[in-house]
C-alpha cells in the first residue's frame, strides 16, 4: 500500500540561548510549541497525537520526560510517544511523526523536540567514565577531532575550510531571530586565531551549548491541502555500530546507505543539481564537507571544494544551513528537528532574512551518537512528483 | 580456546550531577509560598485545584494561573511503610509514603508521613505539614507530615523567592565486565594484551567482543597481541572539563596494535603534542608492576618507538 501524502503545516523554535532560567523545562516546550501551532492554525482538539524527542535524561537527569511533560504537550488522553537517537534525535522524532500520517493512523500530529543543557554539563555527561577503561575521553569534541583529522588527511582538504564554514554558518545565524549565536562580524581569519580546543577543532569551530525546543505540525492531505505547506517528498533513517574492525569514521555506510535511499524514495539522481538548500547536522566546521560527500552532494574527498568555492553559502549552488545551523544553536535533542523545520521553513518561503530565493525543494539532516544514526528528510513546496 | 572459567568482574560505578532546575512560573511561585509556609495549588478548567499546582491543564493543555491556597492539613488517601529508609528519603528512620488530599485541594501530594510504626498509619488519618527548619526551595521545605495529636513544633518562616532548586540525582551501578572483558583484564592485570579473532571475518578485536559486530558470530580464538603499534589518528585534547581526570593538554590517540583490527584510545606521551602524527609507530609504556590491576590503565601512556612511520595505506581502512 502507498504511503498516504504528509505535510509540515506549521514550524515553531524558542528563542535559543545558553540558560533560559525564567522557564521550566514545560515552559521551554510550550514556547515552540505554540508557536508551531499558530504558524499551523491549529488548536488542540485537532492534535491526534504527540511526538517527543530529546537526547540523553542524563542531560537534564530527568527519567522519561516525556511522563512529566504529558499535559504540556497536550498529550492528556492522546497517543505519546518518546524518540531516542542520541543527538540526531531531532530528526528521527519528524520522522516518527511523519509515519504516524503517512500511515493513515493519524491525520495531524505535533512533533515536539528540547533540550535544557543549563540543567547539567553535557561534556561531562557524554565523558561519563566506566570502570576498567582509560580515562582519555573528552566530550562530543574529544571524540570527534580524531575523525575530523582523518578527513583532512583523506581529503587532502586545505587547512582553512574548517574557518569557511564556522564563518558562514556564524553569519548565517545573524540573520536569525531565533539563533543563540549571532556574530555578523565573523571572518574566517578570527576564527582561524581562536583558541585550539580539541586539535584541529578551534573554539569557534565548535557548537555552543543551548536551552531551546522546536516543533512542527505534520498532516495528512485533506487537512494540508489549501494551506501553507512544506510536502514530505522522502524520509530515512540507518544505524550502525559505534564501532566494529574496518569501519569508516569519516564516511560512515550507515549515512550513504540513509542518503541514497532518501535519493530514491524523492525521485532524486542529482542531489546537487536539484536540491536548493541543506540543513545539515554540523555541530563542528569540518562536519559540512564530511557530509556533503557522505550525502552525496560530490565525489569522496571533494566536498570541501563546494565550501571553498562559496556554494555553500548564502547565493551559492547549495547554501547549507541559512539558518546558521548547530554551530549557531544547540539545544541537542531539539537541534535536529530544527534543520527539518528549517527545510520546511524554506520551502514554504518563510525563513525570514536566511530565506533561499525561489526554495522548492529542500533537506533536513541529523545525525547522533558516534555517528551512527542519521535522519532525513526532504520537503518541496509542491507535492511529490507534481515537479 | 578460552578454557577457564571464572566470574566476571564488576566494579562501582558512581553517576552523579547536582542539576540546577529552573522553576518556571508556577512552580516556582509554589516554592516560594512554601518559604512562607503557605501551600499553594492552582485551579483546573473543570475546577479542580491541582496540589502541587501544573503548570499546563490536564484536560484543556492550557497554561493554569488561577492560584489557591489550601490548608496545611490533610487526609491520607493511601500509603505504603518503608521499614529501612534509602539516603535521601525524607526521613532517617521508619516512616510511610503517603497521598496526602490537603484541605481544599482536589488531588493528592505524595510525601512522608512520620508516624513511628505502621500500626499508627490508616486510610483517612489527618495529618498536618511539618516545616523544616532548614529550607532548600521546593518540596523538600516540607519535612514531612506528621498525624494530627502530634506536639506541634514552632519553626519560623524564612520568605524568600525561589527561582531554581538544585537536584542532586546520583546513579550507583554494579558496572560489570562481559567474560571476555575480564579475561581480556585479568591479561592486563599480568602485562598481556590479549584479543580475539572472529571465526568469520578473521578480524581481531581487542578489548575482545562476546560476538563479532560484523558478524554476529562467537570469537573465541584467543590471540595475544604484542604492546606496539601504530597511531591511526588523534586529538590534542586543550580544554578542561568536569570530571576529567588527566590534566589537558593531552594527546588522545586511536592506537592501533600490531596485528589487532581494531583501535583503542590511549594517551600518547613522551614527544611534544605537535610531534606526534599519523601513522607514528608507538610502543606501551607499563606502570610500575605493583601497581597493576585490571584495567588499561596499567598501561600509563604510548610512547614513540623512533621506529619510521607507518606507510598510509597500512592503516588508512582504519579510519
Amino acid at each position: 500500500m502507498a504511503k498516504q501524502l504528509a505535510a509540515v503545516i506549521g514550524t515553531g523554535q524558542t528563542h535559543h540561548t545558553a540558560k533560559r532560567q525564567d522557564v521550566s523545562m514545560a515552559g521551554l516546550c510550550r514556547e515552540a510549541i505554540d508557536r508551531a501551532m499558530a504558524d499551523a492554525g491549529v488548536d488542540w482538539p485537532e492534535i491526534d497525537a504527540v511526538v517527543l524527542g530529546k537526547a540523553p535524561d542524563l542531560f537534564e537527569g530527568v527519567m522519561m520526560p516525556e511522563l512529566f511533560l504529558a499535559d504540556a504537550l497536550g498529550a492528556t488522553g492522546k497517543p505519546l510517544l518518546r524518540v531516542h537517537t542520541a543527538g540526531s534525535v531531532g530528526g528521527s522524532t519528524g520522522n516518527v511523526a511523519a509515519s504516524l500520517v503517512q500511515s493513515g493512523v493519524h491525520r495531524t500530529v505535533l512533533a515536539v523536540a528540547f533540550e535544557k543543557q543549563s540543567e547539567s554539563n553535557a561534556m561531562w555527561a557524554l565523558s561519563i567514565l566506566p570502570p576498567f577503561s582509560m580515562p582519555v575521553g573528552a566530550g562530543a569534541g574529544g571524540y570527534f577531532a580524531p575523525h575530523v583529522r582523518s578527513y583532512i588527511r583523506r581529503s587532502g582538504a586545505p587547512e582553512h575550510i574548517g574557518a569557511v564554514v564556522a564563518a558562514k554558518d556564524r553569519r548565517n545565524g545573524a540573520r536569525n531571530p531565533y539563533a543563540h549565536l549571532k556574530q555578523p562580524d565573523i571572518t574566517v581569519e578570527s576564527v582561524r586565531s581562536s583558541p585550539m580546543l580539541w586539535d584541529p577543532i578551534r573554539y569557534d569551530e565548535t557548537c555552543p551549548s543551548s536551552d531551546g525546543a522546536a516543533a512542527v505540525v505534520i498532516a495528512d492531505e485533506s487537512v494540508a491541502s489549501g494551506r501553507p505547506a512544506a510536502w514530505i517528498h522522502a524520509t530515512a533513517m540507518r544505524t550502525e555500530p559505534t564501532t566494529f574492525a574496518g569501519r569508516d569514521q569519516v564516511n560512515p555506510q550507515a549515512g550513504r546507505d540513509a542518503a541514497a535511499a532518501l535519493w530514491r524514495e524523492a525521485g532524486i539522481t542529482d542531489p546537487l543539481s536539484e536540491v536548493d538548500v541543506a540543513e545539515i547536522y554540523v555541530p563542528f566546521s569540518w562536519f559540512e564537507p564530511m557530509w556533503l560527500e557522505n550525502l552525496g552532494f560530490s565525489e569522496l574527498g571533494q566536498g570541501w571544494k563546494l565550501t571553498e568555492a562559496g556554494e555553500t553559502a548564502l547565493g551559492g549552488r547549495l547554501p547549507v544551513n541559512p539558518s546558521g545551523g548547530v554551530l549557531s544553536s544547540n539545544p541537542i535533542g531539539a537541534s535536529g528537528l530544527l534543520r527539518f523545520a528549517e527545510a520546511a521553513m524554506q520551502v514554504m518561503g518563510r525563513a525570514g532574512e536566511h530565506q533561499v530565493d525561489g526554495a522548492r525543494i529542500a533537506l533536513g539532516h541529523a545525525y547522533g551518537g558516534g555517528s551512527q544514526y542519521f535522519s532525513l528528510w526532504v520537503v518541496g513546496a509542491e507535492r511529490p512528483g507534481a515537479r | 580456546m578460552v578454557t577457564s572459567i571464572s566470574e566476571p568482574l564488576s566494579a562501582p560505578l558512581d553517576v552523579g550531577f547536582d542539576y540546577t532546575r529552573s522553576l518556571g512560573p508556577v512552580l516556582g511561585r509554589f516554592a516560594t509560598e512554601l518559604r512562607e509556609h503557605r501551600v499553594l495549588g492552582v485551579r483546573g478548567s473543570d475546577g479542580r485545584v491541582h496540589v502541587p499546582p501544573v503548570e499546563y491543564d490536564p484536560v484543556t493543555a492550557q497554561p493554569l494561573t488561577e492560584f489557591v491556597q489550601v490548608g496545611t492539613e490533610g487526609t491520607v488517601t493511601t500509603w505504603s511503610w518503608i521499614p529501612e529508609p534509602l539516603a535521601g528519603q525524607p526521613l532517617q528512620r521508619p516512616f510511610a509514603w503517603a497521598l496526602i488530599k490537603l484541605d481544599g485541594a482536589d488531588t493528592a501530594l505524595l510525601h512522608a508521613v512520620d508516624a513511628g510504626s505502621p500500626q499508627a498509619m490508616a486510610i483517612g488519618m489527618r495529618v498536618r505539614v511539618r516545616w523544616t527548619a532548614e529550607p532548600v526551595g521546593g518540596i523538600r521545605d516540607i519535612e514531612c507530615f506528621e498525624p494530627l495529636d502530634a506536639p506541634e513544633r514552632a519553626v519560623a518562616a524564612t520568605p524568600e523567592p525561589v527561582t531554581m532548586i538544585t537536584s542532586p540525582v546520583h546513579l550507583r551501578y554494579l558496572h560489570s565486565a562481559s567474560p571476555e572483558e575480564s579475561r581480556y583484564l585479568r591479561g592486563l592485570a599480568e602485562g598481556r594484551l590479549l584479543g580475539q579473532r572472529c571465526p568469520a571475518c578473521g578480524k581481531v578485536y581487542v578489548p575482545p567482543r562476546p560476538a563479532c559486530p560484523t558478524d554476529g558470530v562467537p570469537t573465541e580464538d584467543e590471540v595475544e597481541l604484542p604492546d606496539r603499534g601504530v597511531v591511526t589518528t588523534f586529538c590534542v585534547v586543550n580544554v578542561p572539563f568536569l570530571g576529567q581526570r588527566i590534566k589537558p593538554p593531552y594527546v588522545a590517540a586511536y592506537v592501533l596494535l600490531d596485528g589487532a583490527d581494531i583501535a583503542f584510545l590511549h594517551l600518547v606521551l613522551g614527544c611534544a603534542a605537535e610531534e606526534v602524527r599519523m601513522g607514528m609507530r608507538v610502543r606501551a609504556v607499563w606502570r610500575p608492576r605493583e601497581s597493576w590491576g585490571t584495567t588499561l590503565e596499567n598501561i600509563d601512556h604510548f610512547a614513540p618507538t623512533g621506529e619510521p612511520d607507518a606507510p598510509y595505506e597500512s592503516f588508512a581502512q582504519h579510519l
